[in-house]
């Protein structure tokens, strides 16, 4: 079960050991905090504070079965709630609380990157995709049965790839090995440069020159240099590197040693998410068939002193892990904090070490242009914006999946590949990143016009734009890391804003409040959660002001919450019922001259 | 002469200090009401609520009798004023909200140490205790928010004399930073 008990306690491990205690005893005891506490010479508030930071991790026991929807607008669309609904009903569970029994918890997560196969579900951290209500009174006799989880059936279990458009990065595939020799035969200079004149730029979103960050990081000044595949994937609605290290693995691990090699690093990191635990088996044992054919490991072919370890950590649902900061303190064992920069992890990162944090497609991308050379690359895409991108569609569309398109692609023709019906928007880039509406659908994915990280979701005439708000709103709430002020406030404050509006209470005062608090977050937050986490509500304003102005209630003002209910725990308490127990709500708040 | 400025006072779920330090604004205060009149307020004890130009509210809203007082300031104020930590965001009084109300009426009266004659109070006198303790925004609409805990006599002193005088109210860093 530990995936770690060969290995000397090393304290940087600490989340890794919270994680299988977690997944062996469904909660971390106040016992194993101790024993934890005193082997690893870490105190026990600190463990604590660490349990408390990742939603993955519990002090209390979550019960024998784990069962955690997706919550991503997706899946919500795809009707997600009303099956999580039938499935609390026929187990007889309130959502969130373990059953009396110790059986079975019922609850949400954040996206699980199962959009194209949803709605989908965690179950003691494996997928189940493709629910319908058949599935889940399936899952719910099994449960009831106490059926363990490795004889339900295969094909809940089956993850697809759904690639519906590829274009050289999905099928000029390389052999084993082509990058490294590539790199033994013709020096790390000359592999540096031909992914700097392939103008490759980081997949993750922020657009990074690849080929410019592995230079700074080889010289920096160190003995050791770290190498991380960012595999956190937490951007709702993206899922192209769960594909690719599904069925692509050996081209981003190729590609991770391939800038080893380049820049010196002796050591690596996948970090994946929580959510994608289910990889995990497959990626160690490719890792395992790399080392045997000396592809990784020490003297990796042959060469005299080429050594490279790769490490897989598994993040615990924590969407701000996925910043690259936050990567490293999650990998040193620590909260997901996002740190202060510069420094930059290319001169200080994963234990103050220079370290390059790349995405799994630019990892996998870098690959294939020291194998394919560079003007293969660059005879794809735009002049500022090279190459191909993937894109993760998914929402109102015949055909969600992977599409691989050149950079420069508009997102009207895109939406005739994937066969949208009647989109009125997409959200690309994630819930981070922007709302387009109609009018703006010519426009290009592209660095220099609407760039994403890969996400791409679609919503037909028929959406209420409302529900992604709100949908996102909750998210961020949930995802801020708490550690700056404009993004731990204003995120709730925006949430419950936002619910007020839904349910029809808000006035123009609050439309008010919403926007001047969204631009404080902008403005003012710590890290690029908290600057994009209100994205969506200034787009959604501007393109789309009806959802915002037919819920409005005429009045200048309402209370946020319902008066007479707040004094509910009251009454019952002193068994008042007069009238002074109550409060009457008037029609009409607010100064009136 | 000009009319004077009528300006009221409350506190509702609040400990007073941000009255006291109102008062700590010390000889200005005989300025102060060259310019103003002081309707309801607990300085002078008048309990009867007249139309004001300026209602300031201390203390958030933690039982029935705060939401009346609250709703009826609103009304009778052109511009209403949130005061102090306990006003913008429940503050201390707040701290309760990680209880359950039961929880806390029992170690009050129930199961506190000292307490004779055990039981929950429900004289039809007594205002009703909300479920949580709320900041007044989330009551009535406010126009002002003065944050501090509390804030200091000068920073009062510089929001009345700045909105008496109809300007945009700025206030020098002094006055607002808290560390
Ligand atoms: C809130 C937040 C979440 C992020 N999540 C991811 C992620 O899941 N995967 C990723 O590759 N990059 C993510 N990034 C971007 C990384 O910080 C970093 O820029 C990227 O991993 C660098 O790799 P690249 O240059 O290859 O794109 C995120 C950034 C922010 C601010
Ligand atoms: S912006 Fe949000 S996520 Fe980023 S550091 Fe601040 S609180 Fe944390
Ligand atoms: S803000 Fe501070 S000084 Fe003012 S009432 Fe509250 S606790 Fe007292």
């Amino acid at each position: 079960m530990n995936r770690w008990r060969d290995i000397p306690q090393r304290s940087d491990l600490l989340l890794q050991y919270l994680i299988d205690i977690q997944q062996r005893d469904s909660c971390i005891s106040t016992e194993s905090i101790q024993k934890l506490s005193t082997e690893l010479a870490i105190p026990a508030a600190q463990i604590k504070s660490v349990i408390e930071f990742y939603s993955f991790l519990h002090t209390t026991p979550r019960g024998h079965f784990n069962i955690l929807f997706s919550d991503n607008i997706t899946d919500q669309m795809a009707g997600s709630r009303a099956l999580m609904r039938q499935l609390c009903q026929q187990l007889n569970v309130r959502q969130g609380d373990p059953r009396a029994d110790g059986r079975v918890t019922v609850d949400t997560t954040s996206c699980t990157g199962m959009c194209d196969q949803g709605p989908a579900l965690l179950i003691n951290n494996f997928p189940i995709t493709r629910l319908d209500s058949k599935r889940i009174e399936l899952i719910a006799q099994l449960i009831e049965q106490d059926t363990p989880l490795e004889q339900w059936p295969a094909e809940f279990f089956e993850i697809n790839d759904n690639v519906h458009r590829a274009d050289i990065l999905l099928t000029h595939n390389t052999e084993d090995g082509d990058a490294l020799r590539a790199l033994l035969e013709e020096g790390a200079e000359t592999l540096l440069q031909r992914i700097g004149d392939a103008e490759l730029r980081g997949r993750g979103g922020a657009g990074f020159k690849t080929a410019t960050k592995w230079r700074l990081c080889k010289q920096a000044d160190a003995a050791q240099r770290i190498v991380v595949c960012n595999a956190d994937e937490g951007e709702p609605g993206t899922f192209k590197d769960r594909v690719l290290l599904q069925s692509y693995a050996a081209q981003v691990i190729e590609g991770m040693t391939l800038c080893a090699g380049i820049i010196g690093a002796s050591k690596g990191f996948i970090y994946l998410r929580g959510e994608y635990r289910y990889l995990l088996d497959s990626l160690e044992k490719e890792l395992q068939r790399r080392r045997d054919a000396k592809l990784l490991g020490n003297n990796i072919l042959d060469q005299q002193g080429f050594n490279f370890n790769i490490e897989i950590h598994l993040g615990a649902g924590a969407y701000i892990c996925g910043e690259e900061s936050a990567l490293l303190e999650s990998l040193a064992g620590h909260r997901g904090i996002p740190q202060k920069r510069p420094p930059f992890p290319v001169t200080r990162g994963y234990l103050g070490l220079p370290t390059v944090v790349n995405n799994v497609e630019t990892l996998m991308t870098a690959c294939q242009i020291a194998s394919h050379g560079s003007d293969w690359f660059t005879d794809k895409g735009t002049r500022q914006s090279a190459g191909t991108k993937l894109l993760s569609i998914s929402g109102d569309c015949q055909q969600p999946g992977i599409y691989e398109y050149p950079m420069g692609t508009s997102v009207s023709d895109i939406l005739i590949d994937c066969g949208a019906d009647g989109p009125q928007a997409v959200q690309i880039a994630g819930a981070a990143g922007q709302t387009l509406c109609h009018r703006e659908f010519k426009r290009k994915i592209a660095i220099e016009d609407a760039s994403t990280g890969g996400s791409f979701m679609v919503f037909n005439r028929h959406r209420d734009m409302l529900d992604m708000v709100q949908n996102f709103a909750h998210f961020f709430a949930h995802e801020s890391c708490g550690f700056c002020t404009p993004c731990r406030v204003g995120s709730t404050l925006i949430s419950n804003l936002v619910d007020k509006l839904y349910t029809s209470h808000a006035t123009q005062n609050d439309l008010r409040d919403i926007e001047r608090i969204a631009l404080v977050m902008r403005h003012a937050s710590h890290c690029g959660l908290g600057t994009t986490a209100s994205n969506h509500i200034l787009d959604t304003f501007n393109n789309f002001p009806d959802a915002y102005q037919r819920r409005l209630r005429s009045t200048e003002y309402t209370p946020a919450f319902d008066l007479d209910l707040a004094v509910c725990e009251a009454r019952a308490i002193t068994g008042r019922d007069d009238d002074d127990a109550h409060i009457v709500c008037p029609p009409q708040e607010g100064f009136k001259p | 002469m000009s009319h004077k400025i009528r300006v009221a006072t409350t506190s509702l779920a609040g400990c007073f200090g941000c009255h006291m330090s109102l008062l700590d604004i010390d000889e200005r205060l005989l300025e102060l009401i060259t310019l103003v009149e002081f309707e309801r307020s607990p300085i002078n004890d008048i309990k009867q609520l007249e139309p004001v130009d300026v209602g300031i509210i201390e203390g958030g809203v933690a039982n029935t009798d705060n939401v009346e007082v609250l709703r009826e300031f609103r009304r009778q104020s052109k511009i209403l004023v949130a005061i102090g930590a306990c006003a913008i965001n429940g503050g201390i009084p707040a701290m309760r909200n990680h209880f359950e109300l039961k929880e806390c009426l029992e170690e009050s009266y129930l199961d506190g140490i000292g307490v004779v004659n055990p039981m929950i109070p429900n004289d039809p006198e007594i205002p009703l205790l909300l479920n949580k303790v709320h900041p007044i925004h989330e009551v009535v609409k406010v126009d002002y928010v003065l944050p501090g805990c509390p804030p200091s006599g000068d920073t009062i002193w510089t929001f009345l004399t700045e909105l008496l005088e109809g300007r945009p109210i700025h206030f020098p860093y002094s006055e607002i930073h808290y560390d």
